[in-house]
């Protein structure tokens, strides 16, 4: 208000030729500097993001250049891991991590939508609550109880029950993905803990990004004559779907770091296989398995190498989901 | 969202109050030596006096004597368990004032440490076991190095393997494959075994070799001890190797090892003391204790046996914490050894203790500025 | 595609009653669809809540019998003894709690806010990153900036290392429900003379609240549970020490040590200071829902 008087008052000066001085009232300039501040907090917060990521980087590059420099890229193709020998190959990690983290996120986003849904669109107020508590504290479960609790009953099932089940009952034994002995510890059982840990962030965010669609949308829906599901799919899902793409983020960033729950359950074994139920090892648990005990100089830069090349992945990995959610936007 | 901050910022001013308390009781406590010691645990506020960090095997041992020490002299030492390569690493780097490991260190890493030489004390003794899973054998099995090497290298692969059966007459052993489980983490463990295995094949020690991680040929990697009891514990027809302490505490089958006085013995405290015993009777004199004890000499000695042990800098530069860790060192290597075998850890031979006496008093306690 | 033929007021043609048909059959096919996914949906949300139980039946089972009153007040025992619990830890992991909160928190409603206002896709893309380093990664890098150099360890290090951890989640979930405050809200502020920092802290921030408060949560539910940052950093402290300069007991690391060693004693104990973790967020969940209630249920 008072910048349009301002103005105004101005520029009826400015027609008479007296100059005058631009009048503000403390409160506008309390507010401008309100402004600034408020500004320049933000901006300075959110450099702390970027300057962080760049202090690891920095960090775990200068401690990782001398196995690089010594292995060059068979570093990132070789399967040999051999600390006594001084050869070190991250392949079978790399690989791991990837498979692993790609099957979590394909078991986890339907439930956790499942869930999310369910809790927004169907569930009683009375429900509501205790329902999304239980599924976000999954999340506060620590990384070895989830490990230890793997080892005591998802993998006597897994090993005991599922696998027989699906290599000889549903005869996907067929399948290189699903043929082998079964051992228990495997790289499916690594998905399945993941998948359990990722689904707190996915569900978390898409529930609270659901629950704040309009309602208009939906009304607007039924009006049309749309079932209850196509209102979900076609009115809700659409208008929520980049904060949805967001928990999936979210949720693949725990994924690809988790260290303790992965170790205790995937094998650990340095060799790439086709079948989910051989066992493997991820980029995460290298590190944490021999980090403790490793004192040679090069065995620590390879580790060291190994987080490096785990950020790039990172790095990777969400460049492509960036790309896949701007591609679905275009299309729309 | 007002309550939370504000309680946020009541907790840090709490802890930052309770820290400065709990500084000034330090203070005294250290002034007024014992009884303000007791009477400042029976508070409960003040901090440990001394830190060390190092190998995961001994803690339990460490732990109880640390206890003990902190009861009698009112001195507390925290020690954590971070892995013996851990230990060396904060050693060097001069952030706890002991380090502790199941593996000796290198000269290169010795060389490495900021403050100076370092003195390896042994503490205790510990054995690696071998240990199966085969509900079909009810008495231990008998099993040689050689054996063990070529199970591990995936040159055996069925229990009932003409070897195996030579060695256990005894025994009918069945049609089973062998699922091999050895350690995926580094540590002290492993490189006791190795180290055994490369002694007595000379096909294990040109590959994998010895070392606290190897590359394993075969078989599960599980993560720790307690990793690998439980995966032997639940694979039918497996076999690991786990330390005396997980072997007894769990009651898993262990194998009798023939030594190199070709008796087979089994696991047991005094079968690991006579180890040591056999070692400590030819030492020289100017020896820095980074001995090996596997397949050592002796009629009774169990042949995967090995030190553990504490690392000080030979300079301490912090006269009043050096006191103490020698105080302390002397408690453990007197009283504290009587403590041992009740968790299942062996303790150091006689004549061992009298020398560790000897060398814990050339380490120069002084200050420097 | 037939064109209908309207015979106003007359009975309805062949051609009429097959479209009819057609669109009956389609609505009842569409129906039936709609049954099923809403049953799958209904099985989702059971099989997603299973783990759960199914770990806090586990978690009570083998913690139950290490439950008791000496459980909350005394520090641990050596092995051996029976008995013991782990006070100091379970006030440690609240210390670090707190200073976690007070680094992360402001830093990550602050970034959030600001790409939810400034459309920074390159900061946004670099959060995520950060999100996925694992965090023995980020203990590492604690160790190296924040207890080398002072050559201790120290509660301070243990909680700068887990906020650092909660930075990025808190980040991108606090922008994705600031981003949901529809604009006309904001503009509506603004035409009512509000200054630019006023609208975004008092009107959008708040209106955010409940989803920026689940995000938080969900955070510290994260970082309370972290082994591995603490592992270099606060170490870990078997006697009772609040001191922030000092190494500082944490129920993760406890539940780590205990759950590796081989007395069946500490096993026992390690879940049942799972147990009590779990308690800890729940409390603290319910605490903050509960004083941000006034202001949320908006979009309910």
């Amino acid at each position: 208000m008072t910048e349009i008087v301002a103005r105004d008052a101005a520029q009826a000066a400015a027609a008479t030729g007296v100059p005058t001085r631009p009048s503000r009232s403390w409160t506008e300039i309390g507010s401008e500097i309100g402004d600034r501040i408020y500004s320049w907090s933000i901006t300075g917060f959110a450099a702390f993001v970027p300057i962080l990521l760049l202090l690891i980087f920095l960090a775990v590059g200068l401690a990782a250049w001398p196995a690089l420099r010594t292995f060059g890229f068979s570093f990132l193709t070789s399967s040999d891991w051999d600390p006594v020998a001084g050869h070190f190959g991250a392949a079978p990690a790399i690989y791991g991590t990837i498979v692993s983290s790609l099957l979590a996120l394909l078991i986890a986003t339907p439930l956790a939508l499942g869930v999310a849904v369910f809790l927004s669109e169907f569930a009683p107020p009375w429900l509501r609550q205790p329902v999304a508590f239980g599924v976000d504290m999954l999340a506060a479960v620590p990384s070895v109880i989830y490990g230890l609790w793997g080892i005591f009953v998802l993998i006597p099932f897994l090993r005991e029950f599922l696998m027989p089940f699906l290599r000889d009952t549903l005869h996907l034994g067929v399948l290189p993905l699903f043929n082998g002995p079964a051992y228990g510890s495997s790289m499916l059982a690594a998905g399945l803990i993941l998948a359990i840990m990722c689904l707190p962030y996915i569900s978390a965010v898409t529930r609270e990004v659901l629950l704040a669609v309009p309602r208009s949308q939906r009304e607007a829906a039924v009006g049309l004559g749309a079932t209850r599901w196509e209102v979900i799919r076609d009115a809700v899902i659409p208008y929520a779907r980049s904060g949805i793409i967001g928990g999936i983020i979210l949720g693949l960033g725990r994924a690809l770091g988790e260290t303790m729950a992965v170790t205790m359950l995937i094998g650990n074994r340095h060799e790439i296989s086709a079948s989910l139920f051989a066992p493997g090892y991820t980029m995460a648990s290298l590190i944490a398995n021999e980090f403790s005990e490793a004192t040679g100089d090069l065995h620590l830069s390879a580790l060291m190498a190994v987080g490096f090349v785990l950020l790039l992945v990172t790095f990777l990995v969400n460049a492509i989901a960036r790309w896949l959610v701007w591609q679905t936007a275009k299309e729309r | 969202m007002k309550l939370f901050p504000f309680a946020i910022a009541a907790t840090i001013v709490v802890a930052g109050c309770s820290s400065k308390s709990s500084n000034a009781t330090k203070d005294s406590a250290a002034g007024a030596a014992q009884p303000a010691g007791a009477a400042a645990s029976a508070t409960g506020s003040s901090d440990a006096q001394l830190t060390g960090a190092g190998a995961t095997f001994p803690a339990p041992i460490y732990q109880k004597w640390f206890a003990d020490y902190a009861a009698k002299t009112g001195v507390k030492i925290n020690y954590q368990p971070i892995g013996s390569g851990g230990g060396i690493r904060q050693l060097s780097e001069q952030t706890v004032d002991f380090g502790a490991s199941d593996a000796p260190m290198t000269d290169d890493e010795m060389s490495k440490a900021r403050g100076g030489p370092i003195q390896h004390i042994p503490t205790v003794l510990g054995a690696v076991c071998v240990t199966y899973n085969l509900s079909e054998v009810t008495k231990p099995l008998d099993l040689t190095g050689d054996v063990i090497a070529d199970i591990f290298l995936g040159r055996i692969t069925k229990w009932n393997d003409p070897r195996i059966a030579a060695l256990n007459k005894a025994v009918a052993l069945p049609n089973r494959d062998i699922v091999v489980v050895h350690r995926a983490d580094a540590s002290g463990t492993n490189y006791i075994f190795t180290e055994y295995l490369t002694k007595v094949s000379q096909a294990f020690s040109s590959s994998p070799g010895k070392g606290k991680e190897v590359q394993w040929p075969t078989g599960l990697g599980a993560k720790g001890n307690d990793g690998v009891t439980g995966q032997v514990k639940q694979t039918p027809g497996a076999i690991g190797y786990v330390e005396l302490a997980y072997a007894r505490q769990n009651k898993l089958p262990t194998a009798a090892i023939r030594n190199a006085a070709g008796q087979f013995v089994a696991p047991s405290i005094e079968a690991v003391t006579a180890a040591a015993a056999g070692v400590a009777k030819s030492l020289p004199a100017s020896t820095d204790y980074r001995l090996s004890i596997t397949n050592a000499p002796g009629a009774q000695t169990y042949p995967i046996s090995s030190f553990t042990w504490i690392l000080v800098y030979k300079n301490q530069p912090n006269a009043d914490k050096g006191k103490k860790v020698m105080d302390f060192l002397h408690w453990a290597l007197h009283e504290g050894e009587t403590e041992a075998s009740s968790l299942d850890y062996a303790p150091l031979p006689a004549q061992m203790v009298a020398r560790l006496d000897s060398t814990l008093a050339t380490i120069k306690v002084g200050a420097t500025p | 595609m037939a064109t209908a033929q309207t015979t106003w007021g007359g009975a309805p043609s062949g051609r009429q009653r097959a479209v009819a048909e057609r669109t009956q059959r389609s609505i009842r096919r569409r129906r039936v669809r709609s049954h099923i996914m809403i049953g799958l949906m209904y099985a989702a949300a059971v099989i997603a809540i299973l783990p759960l139980l199914l770990i806090v039946i586990h978690l009570l089972r083998m913690g139950a019998s290490s439950l008791n009153l000496a459980f909350f007040t005394q520090t641990q025992r050596p092995p051996g003894e029976a008995g013991g619990g782990m006070a100091n830890a379970i006030v440690g992991t609240l210390i670090l709690i707190a200073i976690a909160s007070a680094v992360g928190l402001p830093v990550g409603i602050g970034a959030g806010l600001y790409l939810a206002e400034k459309r920074a896709t390159t900061v946004r893309f670099l959060a995520d990153v950060l999100n996925g380093l694992p965090s023995i990664v980020m203990g590492i890098f604690a160790w190296s900036l924040l207890v080398k150099p002072v050559k201790h360890f120290s509660a301070l290090a243990g909680g700068m290392a887990l906020g650092a951890m909660m930075i990025p989640m808190v980040t991108r979930t606090t922008e994705e429900m600031v981003r949901l405050v529809p604009i006309s809200l904001r503009e509506a502020a603004l035409a009512l003379g509000y200054s630019r920092w006023r609208t975004s802290l008092s009107i959008v921030l708040r209106t955010a609240l409940g989803g920026i408060v689940t995000g938080a949560l969900v955070a510290m539910a994260r970082i309370a549970g972290e082994t591995a940052p603490l592992l270099f950093t606060a170490l870990g402290n078997q006697f009772w020490s609040t001191s922030l300069r000092a190494p500082i007991a944490a129920l993760p690391l406890q539940i780590y040590n205990y759950a590796i060693s081989p007395y069946d004693e500490w096993h026992t104990q390690a879940w049942a200071a799972a147990v009590v973790l779990v308690g800890i967020v729940l409390v603290i969940s319910l605490a903050a829902r509960v004083a941000t209630r006034r202001r949320y249920g908006a979009g309910d």
